[in-house]
């Protein structure tokens, strides 16, 4: 399963890439895989205010309805809209063209958040 | 019910294909091998082969086993001919469903019924309260094998196993047969809306069986199929699941399937003046189908629909159609329900989303 070791990683299952003032989030490769193909996805509008941990979009297959959480807190700036016509792009690239949302931190923090062998192993289990 | 999760009789073959496995009730089964939309369309346009090993098998026998099962059962059973089946209902004392179910004849008194998983122990455990020197039911849990083959290809594929001289039944019907050096029973029925078989047989057979028909089916685009497949297969063909669109709450004609209820012969079942009332002046909600539009929001069990306005029920069972490509549901609403083609609501996560309602067979020419 890959892991990128320049993220940081939710148990959750989201990825975030941490720039500045700017955070992409994503789903692992691993949830990509558990869920299937994607074939629907729900994203927040840009201005909408999150705290870490809130549910803040949603990646359907066909089985189901699944909840991505905030791994940060902020203020929506921009989704992905190339996934409402082409959701599959979150399968086939879960870390690059298949990112979900990005963000404007509250605080450029993740200590709550997990690295990639940390994330790694919480999938061993 | 014990807290144990049963492993099916065909797990060594599932791992070895790397099938991912989830529990459902009770039991380890394969949620998916190659992908779920993969098998669904394979199923459609070829062939699909699943594993149906959980489905309770219960042989009823006995000089007194007719009468038993026509004073439990919502289809008469005194319909079947000798290797025919039925789709029927246990219902229970208000009308709702304790389990649906098929109902083979094998002879006058030897009858085969396949019933869910959820309620193989349940149904068991009553119709055992039924026996007596006239009838006897046996159950098989955890020792029998089930595998459905479904699809256009299905019976090109199984005729290639069947012993020289044997021909295939026809629609809803049984017979015995000799497959892999050992006996089965093989039914034309199924849970695709295509056409296909049902194989029931021992734990020995069952494994050869279900192996070799994927090998001689590989050419024709056969592939192992899993319960994810399974359920997006039979919401496209209107199939009810009980648990969701049938339950101890709601009767067949509520869901709309009041054709198999018979209440033209004198025998009483359970529930039958309530199935019997609601058949002549309708059931107080009526299961619909609605169809959404591509690129919106898929409907789910339990989402609220809405029309003019007004909350007019749920969604019994829903999901993104893989052929069609949009949303399609079945809904339990207050009767009477708008008409075909009517503009509805479903809520999704506290939004609106439009669709229409529709027949509930959502493919044509199933």
């Amino acid at each position: 399963m890959n892991t990128p070791e320049d993220l940081r990683y939710a148990k959750t299952h989201e990825w975030i890439r941490m720039e500045k003032d700017r955070a992409t989030v994503g789903i692992t490769d691993h949830a990509q895989t558990e869920l299937n193909d994607v074939v629907f996805v729900d994203l927040p509008k840009p201005g909408k205010k999150v705290n870490a941990g809130d549910v803040i979009a949603t990646v359907e297959s066909v089985k189901a309805a699944s909840d991505i959480y905030a791994p940060v807190g902020g203020e929506v700036t921009e989704a992905n809209a190339t996934l409402s016509t082409d959701p599959g792009l979150i399968n086939r690239e879960p870390y690059a063209n298949g990112w979900l949302f990005r963000l404007k931190p509250s605080s450029t923090s993740t200590d709550h958040l997990l690295s990639a062998s940390q994330y790694a192993g919480t999938l061993k289990k | 019910m014990s807290a144990s999760v049963a492993e099916s009789p065909l797990a060594s073959c599932h791992q070895a294909a790397g099938a991912k496995i989830i529990p459902f009730a009770g039991w380890n089964l394969p949620v998916q091998f190659s992908g779920l939309i993969q098998e669904h369309r394979a199923t459609r346009q070829a062939a699909g082969l699943f594993d149906i090993s959980h489905m309770g098998q219960i042989r009823a026998q006995g000089p007194g086993v007719l009468a038993c099962l026509e004073g439990l059962l919502a289809n008469d059973p005194a319909k079947l001919t000798d290797g025919e089946g039925h789709y029927s209902f246990l219902p229970n004392d208000h009308g709702g469903v304790i389990d649906d179910l098929f109902l083979y004849r094998i002879g006058p008194e030897d009858f085969f019924l396949v019933v869910n998983a959820s309620r193989h122990q349940e149904v068991l455990d009553l119709l055992k309260k039924k026996e007596g020197p006239q009838v006897r039911f046996t159950g098989f849990p955890g020792s029998a094998v089930g595998m459905a083959l479904q699809g256009p290809k299905a019976a090109t594929i199984l005729a290639k196993l069947m012993p020289t001289g044997t021909a295939l039944p026809e629609r809803n019907r049984i017979l015995r047969a000799k497959l892999e050096g050992g006996e089965a029973w093989v039914a034309r029925t199924g849970y695709t809306g295509e056409d296909g078989f049902e194989i029931f047989s021992d734990l020995k057979t069952g494994p050869k069986v279900w192996t070799r028909l994927l090998e001689v089916g590989k050419a024709d685009g056969l592939l192992p199929c899993g319960l994810g497949s399974r359920d997006s297969l039979r919401l496209e063909a209107g199939l009810p699941l009980n648990g969701q669109d049938l339950s101890y709450d709601i009767t067949p004609v509520e869901a709309g399937l009041g054709f198999f209820v018979d209440v033209s012969r004198p025998r009483s079942f359970p529930g039958r003046s309530t199935l019997e009332t609601q058949k002549k002046n309708g059931p107080p909600r009526l299961t619909i189908g609605l169809v959404g539009e591509a690129g919106q929001a898929p409907p789910r069990h339990g989402y609220p629909v809405f029309h003019a306005g007004k909350k007019i029920g749920e969604v019994s069972s829903g999901l993104p159609s893989p052929t069609l490509g949009y949303g399609i549901a079945l809904a339990l609403v207050t009767a009477p329900a708008p008409a075909l083609g009517q503009p509805v609501e479903i809520e999704v996560r506290g939004r609106r989303v439009p669709a229409k309602i529709s027949k509930r067979k959502f493919l044509q020419n199933r």
